[in-house]
Parts: structure tokens; sequence; C-alpha cells
């Protein structure tokens, strides 16, 4: 595929538009809203994104990545018009044909908004289907913030509410939105759990402290989501790395519901 | 197809084996040297063995190599060019004197590659070997097939199984189509099968545990202590897992030199300590009784329940390379009490 | 034998130790590591000819650690690995008690470490004579001739690690060839791959290698890995006049620059 465009989010973050150098496979390719990729650098190895643009955005993809290591290393000196390696879709995908009539509520930390921005775009772009859509995004930083402009389009939009956090001392002069860690902003925000799908994806820390939250305000294990994110190599079942108990994250998962969640082993 | 009986005689078995490797047949058959057996690439007749108990490394290698190559790239300015590996190419195999837990061993490995999404490169592989099989007429302690539904007379995956009668001719068992086929083109060397039987003629390995006792006891093991206690002295290397006939786990690698490149697929273990680990430094397997445990469910939990075949054929492999005795029968008869 | 048990219980009843690394018997006519930690369960303690694995890689391992103050029987090259960890940080002298068997297979008694080290400066060091014969023959190998020794051996390997994680002395968390920016070594296991992981194991333990030999007893393929890093230990005495694991206070012979060094290409 071809680096169409590269948007610099954050330090160490960028955003990939990717297109398909051959229409036919532009033609076939199809997914949806949860499923990842392998991307790849020819001479260093194949790296799992989730795919970060909407399904309804036909065309081309996106994928937003952090430089952690040797491939995310490769793909961030890359340039426009280069190359890269790409199969998939894998996974499974979040059900929002199933969250139909509902009200949705994202929640992420950091890096973890790109898995979600494709199910917030995806629902966002089928608005009709939903109740009230709110999304809570925290980050270290003002910096850190990714999506800088979908951020600021979603603040515009009469039709979802979005709050932003950063943690303590990571605010800039003229920041306004909220400071502090994200299951704390939840608990002040404190959405009603009535008809809400609660989604959750960042870093296990947040996860972590933002289940008892979700549960205080009486979500139930059923209607809280996250996305799991075990390392990788194949994909599709057979290279053993990704598995939790019985179930492989790359073919069972990456999205579970808590409940889900509650009856894996501890193993991830 | 029903099974068909016919007798070789010894010599005759020779003529067999000159006559495939005549035809330009490559042949896989174990030769023991420096008391060890490995199985060897177009060995002369003479040195290949009918007495062994267990090569050390097994067949999987023929099926799934250690080093895979998946795609070839050349980069340069104009971007990059991709090929694909040509699996029509893949040369045909004959697999001689193959025991039968190694034969059933094709199938535990079929269950993952050909699970949900079908592996390409290794079931042209697969469809390009026959499998001559040879009845195990001895064992040692360290052999359970018995115990994992098999038999030192099977024929699940030979297609045509061998058996040394007491007259040093052998029973053969015309399994399938293409055994039928191999069997066909040298009937002036087969004969009317004699009356001795099989069974008379194989080793006697007595069944130490039942595996869907073991099975049921694993769902509600994972935070049982006993992997903690058994696992202490496992030093985590690949030693069992690479010898293992069943065990599938790998890595994809590049490699390149100057502007050309290959993909490749290489074996890997679920007991090495990095195997899990993510960039961030967090690893779900922290230490070794966890890496353990997925080895032991991974081949007697999951693999039943999501691929419907158990990952283990009772070679007794991984028991014998094992650097510090980490008994796998000796743990499965505990479990099975547990 | 009795003495082994005798004193590991003493060490246990009187929570000096928690746990007493042994060999007890396995399977198959074979002997494993014991982690003894009930003072009733002594008997299981064994020790014979048999017990020739290198406890000492236990030492340095989480789960072992995690189960309190160690006694361990060591052989002598195991006394000398635990020199070499203590030298390098690995093993805190306090957390460790030795149950040393001397070269008649008999328990010495070290009433602390410093007793352990005097032994040793006057122990014989003795590899097998199967090695030894096997170095001799090497040794008279051309350069030519060593190398397509080497090349043919390794060519097998299929890097499944047993003779680094038997080694006491490679506990790397994350090994060389595990590091992939840049990827100093192949991945895969084919020739050239693993003459360079070979390669890199024994300059690694030049000077280290306390000639134990377990590296080459844990490889399932019966690749004389350990006659690399062997060779090493005497190339290091050759050329700076040590022993391996003599001290607890040992100085790595390749990170060690001295103003006096008798080379002076580093000047
Ligand atoms: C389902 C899923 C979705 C992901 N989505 C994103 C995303 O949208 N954006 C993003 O920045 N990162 C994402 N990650 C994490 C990302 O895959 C790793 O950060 C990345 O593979 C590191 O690769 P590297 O080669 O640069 O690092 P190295 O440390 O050099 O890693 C080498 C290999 O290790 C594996 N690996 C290492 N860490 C991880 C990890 N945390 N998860 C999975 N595999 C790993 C990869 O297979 C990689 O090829 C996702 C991971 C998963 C499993
Ligand atoms: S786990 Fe051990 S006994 Fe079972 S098939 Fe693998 S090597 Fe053989
Ligand atoms: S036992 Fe481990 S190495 Fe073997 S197939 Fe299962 S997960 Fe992979
Ligand atoms: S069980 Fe044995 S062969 Fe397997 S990882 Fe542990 S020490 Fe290595
Ligand atoms: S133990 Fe043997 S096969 Fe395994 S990595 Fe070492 S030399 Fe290679
Ligand atoms: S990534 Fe290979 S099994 Fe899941």
């Amino acid at each position: 595929m071809e680096v169409e465009k590269i948007t610099e989010e954050a330090p160490e973050v960028k955003t990939f538009r990717l297109k398909f150098k051959n229409p036919e496979d532009a033609e076939k390719f199809e997914f949806k809203a949860g499923q990842f990729g392998e991307y790849s650098v020819m001479g260093e190895g194949e790296s799992t994104f989730c795919i970060a643009s909407a399904p309804t955005r036909k065309g081309y993809i996106e994928c937003t990545f952090r430089k952690a290591g040797r491939v995310t290393g490769a793909l961030a000196n890359l340039e426009e018009g280069e190359t890269i390696g790409f199969r998939g879709p894998y996974g499974n995908v979040f059900p929002i044909d199933e969250w139909k009539g509902k009200n949705l509520l994202y929640i992420a930390g950091g890096i973890a908004l790109p898995p979600m921005r494709c199910v917030i775009w995806n629902t966002l772009d089928l608005r009709e289907n939903y109740k009230d859509i709110t999304i809570i995004y925290g980050a270290r930083s003002v910096e850190d913030l990714v999506y800088k402009n979908e951020l600021k389009e979603w603040e515009e939009r009469p039709d979802v509410k979005l709050v932003t956090t950063v943690d303590p001392g990571g605010q800039t002069p003229d920041w306004k939105g909220e400071i502090g860690f994200v299951p704390t902003v939840l608990e002040k925000v404190a959405p009603s759990s009535k008809d809400t799908i609660a989604i959750v994806c960042g870093p296990p820390i947040m996860i972590k402290y933002t289940f008892p939250v979700l549960e205080k305000l009486g979500f139930t294990d059923e209607t809280i989501y996250t996305t799991l994110e075990n390392r990788m190599k194949c994909g599709f079942g057979k290279c053993g790395r990704c598995n939790v108990g019985k179930y492989f994250v790359c073919k069972d998962g990456p999205v579970f519901t808590l409940k889900q969640l509650k009856e894996l082993p501890d193993e991830y | 197809m029903e099974i068909e009986k016919k007798l070789i005689k010894k010599a005759s078995l020779e003529k067999l084996f000159e006559k495939l490797q005549a035809k330009g047949n490559k042949i896989f058959a174990p030769v023991s040297k420096d008391g060890k057996t490995e199985f060897q690439y177009n060995p002369s007749y003479a040195e290949v063995t009918y007495d062994h108990i267990q090569t050390t490394q097994s067949l999987k290698n023929t099926v799934f190599p250690k080093i895979e190559n998946l795609i070839r790239f050349k980069t340069d300015r104009s971007g990059v060019e991709v090929t694909e590996v040509d699996l029509t190419q893949v040369q045909s195999l004959v697999l001689w004197g193959v025991h039968p837990c190694d034969a059933a061993g094709f199938n535990a490995l079929k269950s993952i590659f050909m699970w949900d999404y079908k592996d390409e490169y290794f079931n042209s592989r697969l469809q390009k070997i026959a499998v001559i099989g040879l009845s195990c007429h001895k064992s040692d302690d360290n052999c359970f097939c018995t115990s994992v539904g098999l038999n030192p007379g099977g024929t699940q995956g030979c297609d045509i199984l061998l058996t040394k009668l007491s007259s040093g001719d052998f029973l053969a068992e015309i399994i399938t189509e293409k055994g039928k086929a191999i069997v066909t083109e040298a009937s002036e060397l087969f004969e009317t099968a004699p009356s001795e039987t099989k069974e008379g003629n194989l080793a006697q390995v007595n069944q130490q545990f039942s595996h869907e006792k073991v099975t049921k006891n694993l769902a509600g093991a994972f935070e049982h202590p006993f992997w903690v206690e058994n696992s202490l002295r496992c030093i985590g290397c690949g030693a069992c897992a690479f010898v293992c006939p069943a065990c599938a786990c790998f890595d994809i690698q590049d490699e390149t030199k100057g502007k050309n490149g290959k993909r490749l697929r290489c074996w890997d273990s679920c007991g090495f300590g990095l195997f899990t680990i993510h960039t961030s430094g967090h690893n779900p397997r922290e230490v070794q009784s966890q890496r353990w445990r997925q080895r032991i469910l991974h081949k007697f939990s999951y693999m039943p329940e999501r691929n419907e075949s158990l990952g283990c054929i009772g070679c007794g492999r991984c028991s014998r390379a094992c650097p510090v005795d980490m008994n796998i029968l000796e743990q499965l008869v505990s479990l099975e009490k547990l | 034998m009795e003495s082994i048990r005798k004193k590991a219980k003493e060490l246990l009843d009187s929570k000096q130790v928690q746990v007493i690394i042994g060999y007890e018997n396995g399977t198959s006519n074979k002997v494993r590591a014991a982690f003894i930690t009930d003072p009733t369960q002594v008997d299981r303690l064994i020790y014979d000819e048999r017990c020739t694995q290198n406890l000492a890689v236990y030492l340095v391992k989480h789960e072992v650690k995690h189960l309190g103050k160690m006694g361990i029987v060591a052989t002598i090259p195991v006394m000398r690995t635990i020199n070499m960890l203590i030298s390098e940080e690995q093993v805190k002298p306090e957390n460790v008690v030795v149950l040393g068997i001397g070269e008649d297979g008999k328990l010495l008694d070290f009433p602390d470490l410093t007793v352990m080290e005097s032994f040793l400066q006057k122990a014989k060091i003795e590899i097998t004579a199967k090695d030894k014969e096997a170095m001799e023959k090497l040794k008279k190998m051309t350069t030519q001739e060593k190398f397509d020794y080497w090349s043919n051996a390794l060519e097998t390997c299929f890097k499944c690690y047993a003779c680094r994680s038997s080694c006491p002395l490679c506990y790397c968390t994350r090994c060389a060839v595990e590091c992939n920016q840049p990827q100093w070594i192949p991945v895969q296991a084919n020739k050239n791959g693993n003459y360079e992981w070979h390669m890199l194991r024994a300059m690694h333990l030049a000077g280290r290698c306390v000639s134990c030999g377990d590296c080459g007893r844990a490889c399932p393929l019966d690749i004389p890995v350990h006659l690399l890093t062997m060779h090493m230990a005497e190339e290091s005495k050759r050329l700076f006049g040590v022993d391996s694991g003599f001290s607890m206070k040992m100085e790595s012979v390749l990170s060690n620059y001295k103003l006096d060094d008798k080379d002076n290409f580093i000047q």
C-alpha cells in the first residue's frame, strides 16, 4: 500500500493514510470497526495496529502508531509516496448493530484513541442509529493528545459531547479542558448508565481504575467493552503468541466485554 | 478405503526403497549414528535403521520447516517489489520408517495450520508427503502413545504401515490411495498377506493416564500451585518445543542482503521468556511456571477444545530432550490425579 | 549423601535457609534438581557421579529466589560459578549458603563464603577426559579445518537455546540475540545465523565460563558447544593469567582496562 498522507499527531505518534496500489484490492477490501492489520516495512518486519479509519470512509485506511521499536521506528522514517506491506483485516469487531438505539460512552487514554477512532467515526457516520454519544479522552499532556483536528470537530458538533482531560501537570496555560486522570474525570462527568454502552481503551492502569467507576455508575459487565493488546505475529490463530487461556486475542478478540474478560484467566 | 494387507519380504523392501529412489523420489529415513537416530535425506538403504525407539527430532520439519520462506522482496529507490513463493515447486517426499505416533503427529499440526485460516505453505508440503509407517516393536519408559489414544501399530496418518514379523519379513497395510499407488507401481514386490498378525509383533505400551481426565482436570487448574511446584527446575529453553512433532509456534522475521530480502517464518517456543513480551515491557507470562502451564494447557486443554485434537502424540521426545528432566508423562500422570 | 541430608535438615530446621537446591532421583535413571523447603523432605536429596548439572543456574531464577534464602549443593564448578555471580552482583553473598562437595564427593563445611573462596584457590580444576581429548584434537587442526568443523557442527543447531538457558552465567533477560535495534544476530537458525550466535556466546563467556560443561550436556542435538567456551576459558587464562570464579571479586577480563596492561594496542 502507498502512504498517501502522513499526519504528525503528537511527539513520536503519526497517522498514515494508506491507499491500495492495486485498485482491485481496494475494491475487494472490507473491514469492520475494531479489526486490526499487520503493517510491514520490508526488511524490518511486521507490526500490529488497529485500523483507525472508519469502514464507512471508503477508498483508504488509516493507522496511527507510536514509535516504539524496530518496525514502528522504520515506519516513522517513511515519507509520503513510499510503500508499506499490509495484511488483514483480522480479529473480531465492535457489535455496533447491537448497539442501535443506545447511548454510547467512549472512554480513551493516550495512544488508545486510534482503535476507538474507527468505531467513533463509524457510529458518527451512522449517527441516526444512536442516542447520546459522549467521548471522554485523556492524555498525559496537551502535546500528547492525538487527532487534534478531529477533537476540535467533535467539540463543535452539537450531537457529540466531548470531554478532554490531561494529567495534572500536563496542561498548558491556555488549556480549557479538564485536568485529572481519566477515571476521576469520568466520576465527575458521571454519565448515566441507563441504556448506555461504555467502550474503554487505554493503558492497563487506566483501564484498571476505570472499570470500578463504571460499575459504581451502574454499568453491567455486558455493557462495558474494551480491547486487548497481546503480542501478535500471525494474526490468525496459528503462531500461538496471543492466546489468553483458550482464546486467541487475534481471532476471538481484540474486542471483549468486561464479562468475557472476567472469565479469562489472568494472562493479559 | 478399506485397508488391504500384503506381505513384503525383507529383500523386497530394500528393492522397494531403491525403486522409489530410482524414480527420483526424495526419501527421508531414520539413520543411527553415535547412539543417536535422526531422519536423513536420501540415505543408502544399508544405513536405514528399523530398530530405533525414537529419533531425537521429529518430522515436522518436512511440513513446517524450521525456516519457511514466506515472501521475497526487493527494495530500491523506485519502491518495493514483492514476489510470492511458488508453492507448486514444493518437492514430493517419501517419509520412510515413520513410527505410528509420528504419523499421527501430522494430524495434530494440521489441526493448527488448517484450522480457521488455511495455511497454504503447510498444506502444500503436507500434500506432497507420502508416509510409509513402521510399527514399533520397542519402546522406552518415555513413550505413552496409548495414553493419548494412539498405539504402536496405529495406522492414523500413514499411507502404508509396515510391521516387522518374526520371520524378519514385513506385513504391509495399505491404507490410502497414495499408498496404493506406491504398491501398484511395485506390485511384483508384494505377496499375499501372511497369517501372522500385527498385534503379536508390537511393543507393549501400557496406558498410564486417561487424557480425557487430564483435560477435564485442567479446566479448573489454572491457578493451581502444581505449576510452580513442578516447574521450578525448568530453565525455559526451547528444546521441548523444537523436538515436539506437535508444537507449531512460530515467529516472523525479515532477512535482507543488500536490496534483496526474505520474510521468514521460524520456529518459536512458548517456553522462552520473551515470547509474549510487549514493547512496553509488559509480559503476560512473566515467570517460567506460567510458561510451563501454557505448554501443558495448550496441548491438553486448549487444543482439544479449539482444534479438536490433542497437541501431543506421546512420543516422549520432549522428556528425552529436556536438559533438566521435566518429564511430561510424569506430570500428566500427576495431573490426572489432581 | 547422609551428611548432605543432615546438613540440609539443620539449615532448614534452624531457618538459616528457606530452600535447599540439590539433586534428587528423576525419571529414566536420570537425576535432577530438587528444591527442598520442608525439612522432612531432605531424604530426597542424593549425590553421586550423575549429579553434574550446574545448579547455580537457579540462584538467579525469579521463582526460586522468591522462596527465600537458598542453600545450594555445589561441586567445584558450581562454587566457581557462585563466585562469578557474586563478582557480577547477580547474587548477594548473604543470600546463599553453600553445601560444598569436594573432589572426593565428600561434604565440605563452609561456615561462610570466604572459606569457600580459600578452598577454591587451592582446588584443582578438571575437565572430563573426553572433553580434554576433544579439545586437544581441535587444537591440532588448522584454521581452515577448525572453521569447517564448527560450520558443520553448528549447522544442525535449531536455536532452542538450551545451551544458553542451562548456563548460569547466561543470565541476561534480554540476550544480544534478542536485541533487534539493530538486529545483531539473525534470528533464524541457518548456517550464518547459527555461527554468529555461537561466536557471540563464546565471546560473551570469555573469562567468565567456569568449564562446567553444562551447555554441551544440555544440547538435545549433542553439539559440543561447551568446547567453544572452554577454549575461551583456556585462552583467557593464557592471556590474562586468571581462572574464572576463584574469588568473589573477579574482574571481567574483557571489559576491564588497567594502566599497566601488558598489551599496548588500546593506549
Ligand atoms: C490488536 C493490536 C492493536 C494495536 N494497535 C496499535 C495502534 O493502533 N497503534 C500503536 O501504536 N500500537 C498498536 N499496537 C501495539 C503495536 O503492535 C506495538 O507497539 C508494535 O508492534 C511494536 O512494534 P515494533 O516492531 O516497533 O517494536 P519491537 O519491540 O521491535 O517489536 C517486535 C515485534 O514484537 C511484537 N510486539 C511488540 N510489542 C507489542 C505489543 N504491545 N502488542 C503486540 N505486538 C507487539 C510485534 O509483533 C513486533 O513485530 C497494537 C497491538 C495489538 C495487538
Ligand atoms: S509434548 Fe512431548 S511427548 Fe507429546 S508429542 Fe510433543 S514431544 Fe512428544
Ligand atoms: S506447547 Fe507452546 S510452543 Fe508448543 S505449540 Fe503450544 S504454545 Fe506453541
Ligand atoms: S521443560 Fe525442559 S526442554 Fe522444556 S523449556 Fe523447560 S527446561 Fe527446556
Ligand atoms: S542447545 Fe544445541 S541446538 Fe540448542 S541452541 Fe544450543 S547448540 Fe543450538
Ligand atoms: S497472533 Fe498468531 S495466534 Fe494470535
